[in-house]
């Protein structure tokens, strides 16, 4: 192979200039299929998307297009829908990562021992990863809504609700109902993912800790979380982003509603474009929420270089 | 180690409870399912209907729109899980083996795809395929899937050939064999296993998106599974039965495909841990 690749890359040799520039181009052409495509239907209509945030863009009017600046940021400015669903944003997405990341984590560490039909338990836990997020949702709805399924039954004998209602139409109950799905939907992500790192740590360490009398806790604080560590980090960080983005929970389960109380900002930003067919506000609010992701992004990597020059 | 007797009924609860959970959502949609009417809400929350039925089965397949757009989604699926795989392979397969100008900012480009909301991109791609005729049509989503599954399938494909090794080809080409040759005589047959977990990664994920569907489809011909669930369930909001009856249909493929990736499981999502 050596004595080939010297042979191809001295010119005048017998590789002719026609296979030379083919030998180049090769890593090109099977990359180009798929980068055409990437850049004709996302990369495409990202551009278009920021300037359609500073033109008047809506559907139904066929006089609409023309430019008009700042104005929808303006308007955003004012807008305490945006606001409102800014602070959902944060409460959606916090609470749905961390319940997410706390079962999964109990259940990678429960898989991690072996058991008799541990791979069959293993397949079933991990089934509603499969399930469709728009059957998810309306699965949760059902079963949140008091004429069809138990769950507002077993809240009010729990003495959690005060009558068996549906939550999702209760104004400062109704995000519970999007998070409890989502958490549903997305612990096995989380689980799959540390199982796997729990698997990477060498086993020997735990037998040598118990020789040396640490106990049970001792050894998950001492070998298994500092291990874990770097899987934790980057799996909260990349699914904080994800959750924010995710909508279809929201729109299938409430729409928003009651009252815009379960709206977030992705799920607004939908709701603009497929409702009120305002193109230009929609890309607005989707240009705002670019920005503070990129800002959570650059924030989470200047945290990362501090914590790894005072480590 | 020792481990306690207590210890391990500790675990083994701690699973079972796990297990409900996990569970129960999909028992109750199929309990419904099979619940007849009349005994829907005077037993609406027991564990199991006194009597049984597929009537609600029956109504769905013959008496509504559902056959059709289980046939759509299964095109569109079917349809954007192979082309997906293709490209993939191909890209995958430079990722792996090519070290060329421009790879590292081809690496990045795709990661970028996978960090920025899509949904910002709906009223942009509705607007780009209007006048292409591409809205309210089959192709249009399948272009649209493609695009937005290609950069994860890219990195899943990368890590399956990372996985075989390179001196299989070195020795194809001492034999007078072409790169592409070598990779498609050897490589890739080699790489089965993980062309079945992107294609189930794929068909998955195409069988589930809703959004861009609903902005892109409207009226029943070309509409997909979720939007056709979704309109029937906003107009006919109390017939349950045949919602869920309808909800376990739509269920059936993304399972069987989940048995197929089930082992690449891993693999799959540390590959995608940027998307899920």
């Amino acid at each position: 192979m050596a004595i080939a690749d010297a042979l191809s890359t001295m010119p005048g040799t017998r590789r002719s200039l026609r296979d030379r520039v083919a030998l180049r181009l090769e890593p090109y052409l099977y990359t180009a299929p798929a980068l055409i495509l990437i850049a004709a239907v996302m990369l495409v209509p990202l551009v278009l998307g920021l300037s359609y945030a500073f033109r008047d863009i809506q559907l139904l009017n066929p006089f609409s297009g023309g430019f008009v600046g700042l104005e929808h940021f303006r308007t955003l400015w004012g807008d305490a829908n945006f606001f409102r669903a800014l602070r959902n944003t944060l409460w959606w997405t916090g609470a749905s990562v961390f319940l997410q990341f706390a079962l999964g984590l109990i259940l990678a560490l429960l898989l991690d021992r072996p058991f008799a039909g541990r791979g069959l338990v293993q397949a079933l836990v991990f089934l509603p990863w499969a399930v469709p997020t728009f059957l998810t949702g309306l699965n949760w709805a059902w079963m949140f809504n008091p004429v069809i399924g138990p769950l507002p039954h077993w809240l009010y004998a729990l003495g959690i609700l005060d009558a068996p209602n549906n939550i999702l139409s209760d104004p400062s109950l109704a995000m519970w109902g999007p998070i409890a799905a989502n958490v549903w939907w997305g612990v096995p992500f989380f689980a799959i993912t540390l199982l796997a790192a729990l698997q990477a740590i060498p086993r020997d360490l735990y037998e040598a800790a118990a020789i040396d009398g640490a106990g049970a806790f001792r050894r998950f604080s001492t070998i298994t979380l500092p291990f874990l560590a770097p899987t934790i980090a980057i799996t909260i960080l990349l699914r904080t982003v994800w959750i924010a983005n995710f909508a279809d929970l929201i729109v299938v389960m409430t729409n928003g509603g009651p009252a815009d109380r379960t709206q977030i900002v992705a799920s607004y930003i939908f709701t603009q474009a497929f409702k009120a067919l305002d193109f230009g506000y929609a890309s607005a609010i989707a240009v705002v929420l670019l920005v503070l992701l990129m800002i959570y992004s650059m924030l989470i990597v200047l945290l990362r270089q501090t914590l790894l020059e005072r480590g | 180690m020792r481990v306690s007797f207590l210890g391990t009924v500790f675990h083994r609860l701690a699973i079972l409870a796990y297990l409900l959970f996990a569970l129960f959502p999909l028992f109750w949609l199929v309990k419904v399912s099979v619940t007849p009417n009349d005994l829907l809400y005077s037993e609406g929350i027991r564990l199991w209907p006194s009597r049984t039925s597929f009537e609600h089965f029956r109504f769905v397949l013959e008496n509504s729109a559902f056959p059709l757009f289980f046939r759509n989604s299964l095109i569109v699926a079917t349809s954007t899980a192979v082309i997906v795989t293709v490209l993939a392979s191909l890209a995958g397969y430079a990722f792996s083996r090519f070290a060329f100008r421009g790879r590292a900012w081809l690496v990045a480009l795709m990661l970028l795809t996978q960090m920025f909301p899509l949904v910002m991109l709906v009223a942009p791609i509705f607007k780009m395929l209007t006048p292409l005729g591409l809205t309210n049509s089959l192709t249009g989503l399948v272009i649209v899937y493609t695009a937005f599954n290609v950069p994860f399938a890219t990195f899943l494909m990368q890590s399956f050939f990372d996985g075989i090794p390179k001196e299989l080809e070195e020795a194809a080409k001492i034999d007078g064999a072409t790169q592409f040759m070598a990779f498609r005589q050897i490589i890739l047959p080699l790489t089965l296993p993980g062309i079945a977990a992107t294609l189930g990664f794929v068909f998955t994920a195409a069988w589930s998106e809703l959004l861009f569907a609903l902005m892109l489809i409207s009226g029943n011909a070309a509409a997909t599974f979720p939007v056709g669930l979704l309109s029937f369930v906003s107009k006919f909001s109390v017939d349950f039965g045949q919602m869920m009856a309808a909800g376990v249909l739509a269920l059936i493929p993304a399972c069987l495909f989940f048995l197929l990736i089930q082992r690449y499981l891993v693999q799959g999502l540390t590959a995608g841990a940027v998307k899920g």
